[in-house]
């Protein structure tokens, strides 16, 4: 039997996405939405669910729910409800989370991504090989987070269990997608395009890290070919792309297995364990709580005229999508440096205004999608954190398109602009860096190096092109990279070969 | 000195002060008040530099409002900050509010003094304040006897002349049934029409805070100083406070008053309280009022609706009393769900775990549309039949409870019947409309009590009919005799 | 017919979280019942197309502008704590499976 049970089984996953809204209180309550706090903090009576309390809806969160269902082509409901589901857990204050349950404020929406046109797509021309695929959002919800139990002894420093109520009560929008997905990359590639949005759209900072943006996934198999789903699982709280991306391997081996000795799969509640690498069960579904779902009659549902939906329309920015179709055509730039361009707002700002500051949009594409994009990895930082501002990158381009500087000098000089900024002419200048145009010094060293080496220079007459590289080396080092490299690698041919000879070396 | 009249009359004169008059009100209540079971806990010395602040206030003529200086008391289900809140239950006790809760900030904004808390059933559970930690709460008039509830410690406070006024909270009637059965005036306002921030939740739709005092004059008095919009309330109505006093005008020629056939049926209601509320419905009638029949059809059906809605929103509203945050927490428990179990069955009383077991019952899996959702559906037929019978009328007029005080400990082993003494009071909190009891005269020497209900936000239609009836009547005169009660009751006390 | 078994009230009172000594079982059980069989008279009404009804008056949901009032003090958050560590609550270990 095949290794990859994608290969008998077709995986069908749908997710839950649960995003912190990005507001400066809580949902119900006045107290302030904050990160990294000492517990309770960050609260207000109500969070506590002292007795007497009541909530009263942020506005703030009506008007980020609809940007995303209008970024999503979801339908805004006129009307919708605050359900309480009840269920016992200390980090749950008042016994009862407020959520939206039958009448959501979001929903029937779309998103469009780009996945591997082949489901198991292995080897990395089958990855590379992409089309866009229509994944469906079933619906969209307001609710309230909960608090933390810190069940650790170790970070406890005891046998309780702590509860730090900082985070009860901060805006939640659940993002519910239809089991339109078909493996872990799918997933991932999805999740990756709706956290995009939100940063875009400005309602969720989304930051994995902090809790913001969390996923739990749907998982069933079937064979190839049928038409009934499977009996699914549920992987609670994956909060990073690897866990998800692992999570979902490990169920779909699990699940295989389970189905290729002929067993049958029940509907439970799954743990992703990181270290292990496994999932294992955390609740079987008959053991499922009876969350015994109303009204909350402490609240008056929700009611959105279309006024309101259309000034949020109004002001909505372009998205990712319409970006990278933009920019494709406007730039004329490959799907791929498009991509990373646009996967955030800040980077495509930042990419425009550069572009049209140093005025080649190509070489703007490629030192910022490559380039930029490398140093930014390594520090693990956003565009809009940096001093580098767009005018300064595109100096630096201007003076190497304008062969003043070398692309080599250029990017020695990046990480010094990206941590701290400045001219890039005036640290060219001082440190004497201005690239060596003058085609008599560039003979002088060309000449000194070939004598240097005369075996290389055998070689290269005698048609092996190999040592040209060595000898331009040898040349750019003694310009203390300042010439041109390519003025550098014509002159090395023209005296070596004799001219007529062409330049281009492959 | 005993009535919200004679006090603003007195400070206002300068005959006492409002340091003399807390004075003499904490002594009263630390005597009658507790003897009666109806005062469950004072604050002597905050009150009294309260009631200094207050003089130099009303002395340099800068009262903050016909409140200035008065005492009154909290139902204690009403939160302030730095006070305990038991509620009446074990699972409260300790707790001690940090912060403070629309009431107790609006009365004292408005110069009132708080001296204390009154007793209750727990949680607001019941018709006759007999499930309390605190013990029963007595009947000035006849101490072997309920003071109805759930707010009964209220109504005894002001029917003994302890306060001049109290407040109460009336989820199903626990304003109205106490003041009808200790021979107050009580009102519970239009939903919204009062902030609940602050108010301990029983069931949330329903819970109103309201008045009880001696004359609908009073009434009016703390009505306005209690009610507007509050925004930390979502089911507060965007409406200022009513300008109330000057609709008591004694005017009532011409008014409408609607008798549902369905609230005067033979075999239902005790004879002489009927007797007692059509005479007082013939004085309104004499006063110029017309009198019309009209129907409240589904009014059979009101107990059991009430009953499903209120005992499912208060199992969710009671689900924070896990001995997590506050309240008690049972001794000894080795886990969370040992925690959570322990803590709740012996910090609740039985008819609170009646009630939640009730609530969660209807809205668990599987029950949730027969009981629940079928209740919420009557409740919009209850609605409908109000909307109706006030096209041809302008309020409603019937008894507030079936029969007069019954006897402490007659019914607590019968919910059933308990709870069917609700039927003419629980229709105005499924309907959201204001409704008011006032004393029209005694059964056997025990006060009985009119209703009268009105449309959303007709409160001073009710309280022009309640003041035109007793500017012609003199049953909120009467007082109880409380010599000797304090040996009765103890006597009583032994025999249980 | 009891309208309600005492496995139904001991499955309520898990949900509850209450828990009932075996005489408590048996007054609830009985109460209950007596309670469930004056409700089954609404069944009797026609109630079909009615919309239900959950705040008699009319409302529009108030909202309230996204803005921070500063935090209560941590002391006054842990006030009624029946139990603390630091400025968190304590509550016993959570056995493994439980919640969510
Ligand atoms: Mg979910
Ligand atoms: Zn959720």
């Amino acid at each position: 039997m095949s290794q990859d049970p994608m290969d008998r089984y077709e995986v069908v996953i749908g997710l839950e996405v649960h995003t912190h809204l990005k507001t400066d209180s809580k949902l119900f309550s006045p107290a302030p939405v904050r990160y990294g706090d000492l517990p309770n903090h960050d609260v207000h009576p109500i969070d506590l669910a002292m007795p007497g309390v009541l909530p009263v809806l942020n506005q703030k969160v009506v008007g980020l729910a609809i940007r995303l269902g209008l970024a999503t082509h979801s339908s805004i409901q006129e009307r919708s409800v605050f359900s309480r589901k009840n269920y016992f857990y200390p980090d749950l204050p008042k016994g009862y989370q407020i959520s939206q349950y039958d009448e959501p404020v979001v929903s029937d929406g779309f998103l469009d991504i780009e996945v591997p046109t082949k489901v198991n797509a292995r080897s990395k021309k089958e990855k590379a090989e992409t089309c866009v695929k229509r994944v469906g959002i079933t619906r969209a919800h307001l609710e309230e987070d909960a608090g933390k139990s810190i069940h650790d002894t170790a970070v406890a420093g005891s046998d309780a269990t702590l509860i730090d109520l900082n985070r009860a009560g901060v805006p939640l929008l659940e993002i519910v997608s239809e089991p339109d997905l078909r493996s872990a990359s799918e997933a991932v590639a999805y999740l990756r395009s709706l956290r995009s949005i939100l940063r875009y759209i400005d309602v969720s900072d989304a930051d994995m890290e902090k809790g913001q943006f969390r996923c739990d996934a749907n998982i069933s198999l079937r064979l190839h070919g049928e038409s009934e789903f499977g009996t699914r699982t549920e992987i609670k709280n994956l909060n990073s792309f690897a866990s998800i991306e692992g999570a979902i391997h490990a169920e779909v081996i699990r699940q295989s297995e389970i189905l290729d000795d002929g067993g049958q799969i029940v509907q439970a509640t799954m743990l992703y364990d990181v270290d292990r690498n496994r999932t294992r069960v955390m609740r079987l579904k008959e053991n499922a709580d009876d969350y015994r779902y109303f009204d909350d009659p402490d609240l008056i549902p929700l009611q959105i005229e279309e006024a309101f939906i259309e000034a949020i329309r109004s002001e909505l920015p372009e998205l990712p999508e319409q970006k990278r179709v933009r920019f494709a055509e406007e730039y004329n730039l490959g799907s791929a440096e498009a991509e990373i361009l646009v996967s955030s707002r800040s980077m495509a700002d930042f990419f425009e205004e550069t572009a049209q500051a140093c005025d080649s949009a190509k070489a703007a594409a490629n030192w910022i999608s490559r380039d930029l994009r490398r140093e930014l990895n390594e520090r693990d930082l956003e565009v809009s954190d940096l001093e580098l501002e767009p005018v300064v990158l595109a100096k630096l381009i201007r003076l190497v398109e304008d062969g003043r500087l070398t692309a080599k000098n250029a990017r020695d000089l990046l990480p010094e602009l990206v941590d701290r900024g400045g001219d890039p002419e005036q640290i060219m200048q001082e440190r004497n860096l201005e690239a060596v145009s003058d085609s008599g010094l560039i003979d002088t060293l060309v000449q000194t190096v070939m004598q240097e080496n005369g075996e290389a220079v055998e070689l290269v007459r005698s048609g092996d092109d190999k040592p040209l590289n060595f000898l331009m080396g040898k040349v750019m080092q003694a310009s203390q990279g300042k010439a041109s490299p390519g003025e550098v690698r014509k002159t090395l041919v023209e005296k070596i070969k004799g001219n007529g000879t062409s330049g281009e070396v492959s | 000195m005993d009535s919200l009249t004679s006090q603003r009359a007195g400070l206002e004169s300068g005959e006492f002060s409002s340091v003399e008059l807390v004075e003499a009100t904490l002594s009263r209540a630390e005597a009658e008040g507790r003897t009666l079971g109806a005062v469950v806990g004072l604050r002597g010395e905050s009150a009294l530099s309260e009631a200094a602040a207050s003089d130099s206030r009303l002395r340099a003529g800068e009262a903050r409002s016909p409140l200035e200086g008065t005492p009154f008391l909290l139902k204690d289900n009403m939160v302030m900050q730095g006070e305990p809140t038991t509620c009446a239950s074990k699972i409260l006790e300790p707790f001690i509010s940090p912060y403070e809760g629309a009431m107790a900030e609006k009365l004292r904004a408005a110069g009132a003094i708080v001296i204390g808390r009154t007793n209750m059933d727990e949680f607001a559970m019941g018709s006759s304040t007999e499930n309390s930690i605190f013990g029963p709460s007595h009947n000035p008039w006849d101490p072997t006897r309920t003071c109805g509830g759930s707010s009964g410690g209220a109504a005894a406070v002001v029917a003994a002349g302890v306060t001049g006024y109290a407040l109460g909270s009336d989820t199903g009637g626990s304003i109205r049934q106490p003041a009808s059965f200790c021979g107050v005036v009580g009102m519970k306002p239009t939903y919204g029409r009062v902030s609940r921030f602050g108010l301990v939740a029983f069931a949330s739709s329903l819970d109103q805070i309201g008045p009880m005092t001696r004359t609908a004059r009073e009434c009016a008095w703390v009505l306005e100083a209690i009610s507007g919009h509050d925004e930390r309330d979502s089911t507060s109505i965007p409406e200022p406070a009513p300008r109330l006093e000057s609709a008591l005008d004694g005017d009532v020629s011409g008014l409408r008053i609607g008798l549902p056939k369905e609230y005067f049926v033979e075999g239902g209601t005790d004879p002489e309280v009927l007797a007692r509320v059509h005479a007082g419905i013939k004085e309104l009638e004499s006063a110029g009022a017309k009198i019309v029949e009209v129907s409240l059809p589904h009014t059979e059906y009101v107990v059991a609706t009430y009953y499903l809605v209120a005992t499912a929103e208060a199992s969710s509203n009671l689900a924070r009393y896990d001995g997590a945050r506050y309240g008690r927490r049972a001794e000894g428990v080795q886990d969370l769900d040992e925690m959570y179990r322990r803590s709740r069955s012996e910090g609740f009383g039985d008819e609170v775990k009646r009630r939640i077991l009730l609530g969660t019952y209807v809205l668990s899996a599987g029950y949730f549309d027969a009981y629940y959702r079928k209740a919420q559906q009557v409740r919009t037929l209850v609605r409908n039949d109000f909307q109706k019978a006030f096209d041809t009328c302008d309020l409603i007029a019937g008894p507030t409870y079936p029969e007069t005080a019954f006897g402490l400990g007659a019914k607590v082993d019968d919910p059933v019947s308990m709870y069917l003494g609700d039927i003419f009071t629980v229709s105005a909190n499924l309907a959201g409309l204001p409704a008011i009891s006032i004393p029209c005269g005694f059964a056997e020497g025990r006060p009985v009590g009119l209703q009268l209900l009105g449309p959303a936000l007709g409160e001073a239609g009710l309280l022009r009919a309640a003041d035109a009836f007793q500017r012609r009547t003199d049953f909120h005169e009467k007082r109880p005799v409380l010599d000797g009660i304090s040996e009765r009751i103890q006597e009583l006390e032994k025999a249980r | 017919m009891s309208r309600i078994s005492p496995e139904d009230v001991k499955r309520t009172a898990a949900l509850a979280r209450l828990s009932l000594s075996d005489d408590e079982m048996e007054s609830m059980t009985r109460d209950l019942d007596r309670i469930l069989e004056h409700a089954d008279q609404l069944k009797a009404l026609d109630t079909e197309g009615i919309e239900p009804t959950a705040h008699a008056i009319p409302l529009r949901t108030p909202l309230r502008v996204d803005r921070a009032a500063p935090a209560i003090d941590p002391e006054q958050a842990l006030l009624n704590a029946p139990l603390r560590e630091g400025t968190a609550f304590a509550v016993p270990k959570v056995i493994d499976g439980e919640g969510e």
